[in-house]
């Protein structure tokens, strides 16, 4: 079914607080092997001029897939999710996610489009300081696969 | 490490290639630290009955490991401020030793204002190109 074109520039409500801790940190480099001591020594980390160990830049997912979850409970967006495929990702990082950060994110719908049968959908969540800090933004397009 | 300098580097600079193995566990391992449990990336039923030719990595895991290739080159992982990519083709994991291969390129391919370079990456498994459009932003010092 066809995505209804007036959920462009639809906003959810943001977020609940999500304190980005260092354990969490070392297990997301750990995961994608990445060994830089700057994501696991915070001594490390402030040598290299940050306040505290800093995330890998992918690891922003982990916060703004669930965010964007918000797009998909939405009953005015209908996709069929088990034929649902990511299409495109985008990172903007206005500065790494570190640890001790208190994070807020507000998820917007970016485009609608049906091509070919397949539906795409770009979200793009913001995530700032609870303060207003911008972070980082992270622009998802699902392409929803057309039925055979 | 320390920042990469952007006096050291030119349009056409190469970074180094990089192979990286991909086998189950991995994907296991990235499926708790991400949150992402779609069985898609671990269970082999779900994968066929989808219509997959077997377990895929993450597109998001593949994207970290292009990820490390310019931010182990450029020295910190906090120099990348812009990232994207487009998946193309899934990586395959077999269910065995060896698993699945992912080989990353990438190749500097503009300098920009503010010491910035844009990397182009080029990311393939088996040959076939998995990723497209994949390019990365970087802060050098």
């Amino acid at each position: 079914m066809a995505l209804d074109r007036d959920l462009v520039g639809r906003s959810y409500p943001p977020s609940a607080v999500y304190e980005v801790g260092r354990g969490k940190i070392a297990e997301f480099a750990t995961a994608i092997g990445a060994d830089d001591p700057v994501h696991r020594d915070p001594d490390a980390a402030r040598a290299a001029g940050y306040p505290d160990v800093i995330a890998p830049p992918t690891f922003a997912i982990a916060l703004t897939l669930e965010a964007a979850n918000v797009v998909l409970g939405d009953p005015d967006v209908s996709l069929d999710y088990s034929r649902v495929v990511h299409g495109e990702q985008r990172f903007t990082h206005h500065r790494p996610m570190c640890a001790g950060d208190r994070l807020v994110a507000t998820t917007t719908i970016e485009a609608v489009r049906s091509i070919g049968g397949n539906d795409l959908l770009t979200t793009r969540v913001d995530v700032a300081t609870e303060d207003g800090e911008p972070v980082c933004a992270a622009t998802s397009m699902l392409v929803a696969r057309g039925g055979a | 490490m320390s920042r990469l300098a952007a006096s050291d580097v030119a349009v056409g600079t190469e970074l180094p290639e990089r192979v990286f193995p991909v086998t189950r566990a991995d994907l296991v391992r990235y499926a708790g630290a991400s949150g992402d449990f779609n069985p898609i990336h671990w269970n082999e039923r779900v994968a066929l009955e989808v219509g997959l030719p077997g377990v895929i990595a993450h597109g998001m895991f593949t994207m970290a490991l292009a990820g490390r290739v310019v931010t182990e080159w450029a020295g910190d992982p906090g120099a990348l401020v812009e990232y994207h990519v487009r998946f193309g083709r899934p990586v395959l994991v077999p269910d065995d030793h060896a698993g699945g291969e992912l080989t990353v390129r990438g190749r500097v391919a503009a300098l920009l204002e503010d010491n910035r370079a844009r990397v182009d990456l080029t990311v393939t498994s088996q040959g076939d190109k998995v990723l497209s459009l994949a390019r990365a932003v970087v802060a050098l010092a």
